[in-house]
């Protein structure tokens, strides 16, 4: 439950701003974790993930995606082998395609590999790391905490801001035209079974 | 010889004669009276709407225009994008989706039974309706459908479903007006819905 407090997301704000404020932060003791104080950015060893999101998942959904960018900024390969999250019984790699109207998804074989030099986009409809068996649906401003493991870079643990359900990205807040529907109060919806 | 020559002719008459038939007797291609071609196959299954539960058949479907998408809850992407769509189209089309009925028909029953699809869809527009039922039922429909639903086994027996991620448009008459594709763009989307509707 703590990944969704209010008191943490609060505290991270506040690192955020303490590193804004000071260029010196990553020197503090805060390194040890070898991660960006700023939400949905993290470096391992010569990995740098950054412009991670996720969405808001629906009430009882059991999986959720999470998109982001990777750039290997040494000269040897690694792959992204898996994680893991609180909130979700396993985190995998998929990846998805819709190729003539079908949609097909995947597990990535042996991981999804990061050539040195290059950026490996994880996106809607393509690359994602795959929540499964959510235990707690993410909500929409909120952060999950994530870690994801690197064959050769080891683990890293991050923020990833959450948008909206329908969002196709995090900048675009395509997950937002919709606010009338999130404020709808839907709760009332108790299932009851017509006479027959 | 005069046997011969004589059958020769009779060919010659009866292959002028085919072809004569042929070329004026073949029906017309003008314009069709026909009613357009009815899509899908009859079935019954559980309609699950405004919170409730109750059997249907595809006669509950016609008579209006409606769109048919086919998923599944435990889907990271297309699904809730497509339910999120749905949202915003119905409230571009305004007034005028009073005359449109939206389904989305699981094609995994063996996880989304009623209860769990009605939780799913309080996210999105209360006017979309979902459809689930027995293995039996589903497989009718995705069968008469031509929809694409394959198991495709993940570890711990866990599983996912490829699919087809279009959305159907159908007449009132229950025959295929044309589809929106996964990703389409909001406003050709509307546009479509607008023509199905004649609105
Ligand atoms: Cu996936």
């Amino acid at each position: 439950m703590s990944k969704f407090s209010p008191l943490r997301s609060i505290g991270c704000a506040l690192l955020l701003s303490a590193f804004v404020a000071t260029p010196a932060f990553a020197d503090s003791a805060h390194t040890k974790t070898e991660h960006f104080a700023s939400t949905g950015m993290a470096r391992v060893g010569d990995l740098v993930i950054s412009s991670a999101w996720t969405r808001q998942t629906p009430p009882g959904a059991k999986v959720g995606g999470a998109y982001f960018t990777i750039t290997n900024e040494g000269d040897s390969a690694d792959r992204l082998i898996g994680g893991e999250a609180a909130f979700a019984k396993r985190v995998e790699i998929h990846e998805m395609s819709v190729t003539d109207g079908v949609m097909r998804m995947q597990p990535v074989e042996g991981g999804l590999e990061i050539k040195p030099g290059e950026t490996v986009e994880l996106k809607p409809g393509g690359y994602h790391v795959m929540f499964m068996g959510l235990s707690e649906n993410p909500k929409k401003g909120g952060n999950v905490n994530v870690t994801l493991r690197f064959e050769e870079a080891g683990e890293t643990s991050f923020l990833i801001p959450v948008a909206g359900i329908g969002a196709t990205s995090l900048e675009g807040h395509d997950g937002d035209h919709g606010d009338d529907h999130s404020k709808m109060d839907h709760s009332g919806h108790d299932m009851k079974k017509d006479d027959q | 010889m005069k046997a011969l020559r004589y059958a020769l002719w009779g060919l010659v008459v009866l292959v002028a004669g085919a072809l004569a038939y042929t070329t004026f007797m073949t029906p017309s291609q003008g314009p069709s009276t026909q009613l357009a071609e009815a899509y899908g196959a009859p079935f019954t299954a559980t309609l699950v709407a405004e919170g409730r539960q109750r059997p249907m058949s595809r006669q509950d479907m016609l008579g209006r225009p409606h769109v048919m998408f086919f998923g599944f809850t435990h889907c990271p992407d297309v699904c809730p994008t497509t339910l999120f769509e749905a949202s915003r189209w119905l409230a571009g089309l305004g007034a005028d989706a009073d005359g449109l009925d939206v389904y989305f028909i699981t094609i995994d029953p063996e996880r989304d039974d009623a209860e769990m699809l009605s939780d799913y869809l309080s996210a999105f527009d209360p006017r979309i309706k979902a459809v689930t039922g027995s293995q039996e039922e589903i497989a009718t429909l995705v069968k008469g459908w031509n929809v694409y639903a394959k198991k495709v086994l993940l570890e711990d027996g866990d599983y996912t479903m490829d699919h087809t991620a279009s959305t159907f448009l159908m007449r009132g008459d229950g025959s295929l007006q044309g589809t929106i594709a996964y990703q389409e763009n909001s406003e050709t989307a509307i546009a479509k819905l607008r023509r199905l509707l004649g609105t």
